[in-house]
């Protein structure tokens, strides 16, 4: 005979209707018209959902943070302030509101109260994107690794190729890792608005996920191609003389002092286009399939395509409105204009130290002075996208 | 993940430490503290690599929660008292979060280890995941449950509400002054170690108990994160631990830390989970409960006493004191009587306490009712217009107190006020603990020692300054806390929304003007200043006046 043991009732929450939805009732902000976050203006017509998460989360004095910012450097800076670049936006040199002592809140009366406020990114970041965007990203070249290995694709890379993959394309991971973290992400501290600042932490993310990328397949080069020295990149990196030039301008980037106006425009304007691309685009990706090597091009095209459709997608729509701004459009420009003079030169005379790398490989990559002008090209491009003109360093 | 083990893909990425050669990076956030040995390996082991997918698996689950919950009609059974205290939960915390990405480049800089960098830099990117996913969940709450007043305006009122700036010290605390202190001290080792715990673990099992699952859902999310963000703080502890010299600024800011912790977590979230709750059932555990279990067995005894041993002074009398306010001194319950006090200031409805409440506090907290029975019966007396003011302005044996100058969470239990003079300004602190962190702590030389990096306090750190002399009206306009009819208010004392039961502007006109404590503190005589703080002294609990009995009922 079997018995069932009676158990004393659990203790749970018991579930109870209380019709708390949306329209159930009619009262002041009921309707369909209070559903949305009224505190700013949508770039658009209607408000985007990046937008919703992300516009205000960083509060500012001239808006509606009414008691002001409550802790401060040991200089007196607090906050974010509008003067840890030297670029200008419109009402930023407007008095912030006086309060005190019965002077009342003072909130914004026309949001925004500076051209700061109207920066949005293109690419509409935000946590869902990001994670989507750059989850794919690993899956494909995982899935591309992959395929190459069980083809058995690197027996075909003759020695000299592998020499140029384990030592140059070594060496860039390196560059992207420095970027990734002391350019874009220390400067996710700077930003005068949650919008500016979380475009470089996102930034920030695809040049550390292709800086790994690249050490990754590094790694997995390393046991697939017997001899294959998975610790030259370092060589190359610290030793070898066509790289020196790019690691010197390289380092000089997070050397910037205070300004996260000109570590930006100088990285993803000037650097990018000038040695990024014209390393990645111009050389890598134009000689590799030439060499038998169609798995290299998949993981630097990756990182390509992250600067060419995100990053710089995110720069300019940053930059340019500060060319035409209606305040300080003269100021801007004079200042980008310096900092073109200052850090052109120095791309150049990165590129060309790295001139050499365009004979190593047995198939020969196009010219390096038709390289060169490509991404002269493709940068005055993007100057002309700024507003901005060609400056005469180009034609050193 | 491809087939390269995870143990040897980190190894590998540590081939990225960057060694400068040709230009040092420029150093924008300054530390005192000194790192010279001892360099720590990166606790999290993570590459992105497998990182990016398993975020985004983690997302799936969260966005495909947030749909089920749609479609299930998840508010037929929210609990309405439960989802107005998110409307205040929900506007300050995507802030501190996304303060914490923003602080790790500090980390950067302070801490001459490239290899724990890997680890600050993933901290960073789940930050931004934090700040947006939780911005993303108040924004589904605003569009389907019934009353979206006060999430629809939720960032500019906790910018300027009377208690939003409390919150605000859970994010600026993290992003400045002493780049230690803050990002290290304050935001891994005390904020994230320990009460994230109440946070992100108690208050979420709460939500699930008023019929909101979608809140534990996005915070459990959130909180797998952050074990990540404890490994961290724990490799950069150990690492200024093994130098003598920083010995003293660790007790220095260990103590700051805990104890602003305390008073600002411990005020917001135990008045959610006690005053926000409809569970009433006597064995789920209370916030006193929660925190000795959480935070006093969890963190203090399992993971700050074992440092011992490695030098850390921990500030066991701070502990102690922070169980002894929440225990014995009610700072809960004080706290949660001070939000509705002021709830014409605020940007949610506060529900009132029922007789069913009455006998669950008493259980949990003996010798509750006699405290604090007497003040909620009358709050519900005049939770609904009736030619009377808000309770505020009437006479209900309530002293409306001096804010703390330093936590800005009042000086709520009386006898532990303290008054000092500093940079030429009275100032009223809610306890001595406090009162140091001001005086002595946030100032460039401690103990005799330069600590030219420490932070500043600074900012209108008493909201009531700003409206002093105003009519409450005009004060709730100012803050642009009123719904599209132009007059009645965001927020009121009870959950009943039929229209001619709300609070409007027009009742608040009749009221007596604003005044702030600290500005009538400063006008006041060396000798009404000293009967001041001795009458202070008197008061309570349950901000009763001086000599009408409360003495009696004080632990």
């Amino acid at each position: 005979m079997t018995s069932t043991e009676e158990r004393p009732e659990r203790s749970v929450p018991k579930p109870v209707f209380t019709d708390a939805e949306a329209g159930a009732k009619e009262f002041p902000d009921s309707g369909p018209s209070a559903r949305h976050y009224n505190y700013f203006k949508a770039a658009k017509r209607k408000q985007t959902h990046y937008e919703d998460v992300t516009v205000e989360v960083q509060p500012d004095p001239r808006h509606y943070l009414t008691q002001g910012w409550i802790y401060g450097f040991a200089d007196g800076s607090r906050g974010y302030p509008l003067t840890w670049t030297k670029l200008k936006a419109w009402g930023v040199d407007d008095p912030e509101p006086e309060r005190g002592p019965g002077s009342g809140g003072k909130p914004v009366e026309n949001w925004p109260a500076h051209g700061w406020h109207e920066f949005r990114d293109p690419n509409e970041e935000w946590e869902l994107t990001m994670y989507r965007y750059n989850a794919n990203v690993v899956r494909q070249i995982n899935q591309n690794v992959e395929n190459a290995r069980n083809a058995k694709a690197f027996d075909q890379w003759s020695p000299n190729w592998v020499r140029f993959v384990e030592r140059n394309v070594g060496a860039w991971m390196h560059i992207e890792h420095i970027l990734g973290l002391y350019v874009f992400a220390a400067n996710n501290r700077s930003g005068p608005t949650n919008m500016h600042n979380t475009a470089m932490a996102v930034n920030s993310e695809h040049k550390i996920r292709f800086a790994q990328d690249l050490a990754l397949y590094n790694l997995t080069l390393t046991e697939e191609i017997e001899g294959f020295d998975g610790a030259a990149h370092l060589d190359a990196w610290n030793n070898d003389p066509v790289w020196q030039g790019a690691r010197k301008v390289c380092e000089a980037l997070p050397a910037i002092r205070d300004d996260w106006g000109e570590s930006i425009f100088a990285t993803n304007v000037v650097f990018e286009p000038l040695v990024g691309e014209l390393f990645r685009s111009n050389l890598v990706m134009q000689v590799a399939a030439r060499n038998g090597d169609y798995v290299t091009p998949t993981i630097v095209g990756a990182g390509e395509y992250d600067f060419d459709q995100r990053d710089l997608r995110w720069t300019v729509a940053c930059f340019a409105p500060l060319t035409q701004d209606r305040e300080f459009a003269d100021h801007n420009k004079e200042l980008m204009n310096g900092w073109l003079q200052h850090w052109v030169p120095q791309c150049l005379e990165a590129a060309r130290t790295m001139q050499p790398l365009w004979s190593q490989a047995d198939a020969k990559p196009p010219r390096f002075e038709d390289s060169l002008d490509k991404a002269k090209n493709r940068f005055a491009g993007i100057l002309a996208d700024l507003g901005l003109e060609t400056p005469k360093e180009l034609s050193q | 993940m491809s087939r390269q083990s995870l143990a040897k893909a980190h190894q590998k990425i540590q081939e990225l430490s960057w060694e400068p050669v040709y230009h040092e990076p420029y150093m924008k956030y300054g530390t005192d503290y000194t790192f010279r040995k001892a360099a720590k390996k990166d606790p999290l082991k993570q590459v992105l690599r497998s990182y990016f997918p398993m975020q985004e698996e983690k997302d799936n689950r969260v966005y495909g929660a947030s749909d089920g919950a749609i479609r299930g009609n998840m508010f037929r059974q929210v609990q309405e008292r439960w989802l107005e205290w998110q409307k205040l939960f929900l506007s300050i915390i995507p802030l501190p979060e996304i303060s914490a990405a923003r602080s790790m480049p500090m980390l950067f800089q302070a801490v001459p280890n490239p290899e724990l960098h890997n680890g600050q830099a993933i901290q960073m990117i789940d930050e931004v995941r934090h700040s947006t996913i939780q911005q993303n969940l108040k924004r589904l709450y605003m569009n389907n449950y019934i009353d979206p007043a006060g999430f629809n305006n939720t960032l500019r009122d906790f910018h300027s509400d009377y208690c939003g700036t409390i919150g605000r010290q859970f994010a600026e605390g993290f992003i400045t002054g002493d780049a230690i202190t803050a990002a290290s001290i304050y935001l891994t080792i005390v904020a994230e170690t320990a009460f994230t715990n109440t946070l992100f673990v108690a208050m979420p099992a709460e939500a699930a108990a008023n019929g909101d699952y979608l809140l534990p859902t996005v915070f459990h999310s959130v909180q797998s994160d952050e074990s990540r963000h404890i490994s961290n703080g724990y490799a950069t502890l150990l690492m200024a631990l093994s130098d003598e010299d920083n010995r003293q600024l660790l007790e220095r800011d260990l103590r700051y830390a805990w104890w602003n912790n305390h008073r600002v977590v411990d005020a917001a979230i135990g008045t959610f989970i006690e005053y926000g709750t409809k569970d009433r059932r006597k064995d789920r555990e209370s916030y006193a409960e929660m925190w000795r279990r959480w935070i006093y067995d969890d963190y203090y005894r399992s993971y700050l006493l074992p440092l011992e041993k490695y030098g850390l002074v921990i500030p066991h009398d701070l502990i102690e004191e922070s169980w002894n306010q929440i225990w014995n001194k009610g700072y809960v319950h004080e706290v949660a009587q001070f939000f509705a006090t002021g709830w014409l200031a605020n940007y949610w409805r506060i529900d009132g306490m029922t007789d069913e409440d009455f006998e669950w506090f008493e259980y949990k907290y003996p010798g509750w009712y006699e405290k604090y029975g007497k003040w909620w019966e009358n709050y519900n007396r005049l939770a609904k217009p009736n030619g009377h003011h808000p309770i505020v302005a009437e006479d209900v044996d309530y002293v409306y107190p001096h804010r703390c100058w330093t936590c800005m969470v009042p000086c709520l239990v009386r006898e532990d006020m303290v008054v000092d003079q500093v940079d030429g300004q009275w100032r009223t602190y809610c306890h001595e603990a406090c009162r140091w962190t001001d005086a002595e702590a946030f100032r460039p030389t401690y103990q005799g020692r330069e600590t030219p990096n420490m932070g500043k306090l600074v900012g209108h750190r008493e909201w009531e300054t700003l409206y002093h002399g105003w009519n409450w009206a005009d004060v709730v306009q100012d803050m642009g806390m009123v719904r599209d009819d132009g007059k009645t208010m965001t927020a009121q004392p009870h959950l009943d929304l039929d229209p001619k039961k709300m609070w409007t502007l027009d009742h608040l006109r009749r009221m007596p003007n604003v005044a702030s404590p600290n500005v009538i503190l400063n006008e006041m005589s060396d000798s009404e200043r000293e009967a001041f703080v001795e009458d202070y002294n008197k008061q309570g609990p349950a901000g009763r006046p001086a000599g009408i009995g409360g003495e009696a009922l004080k632990s």
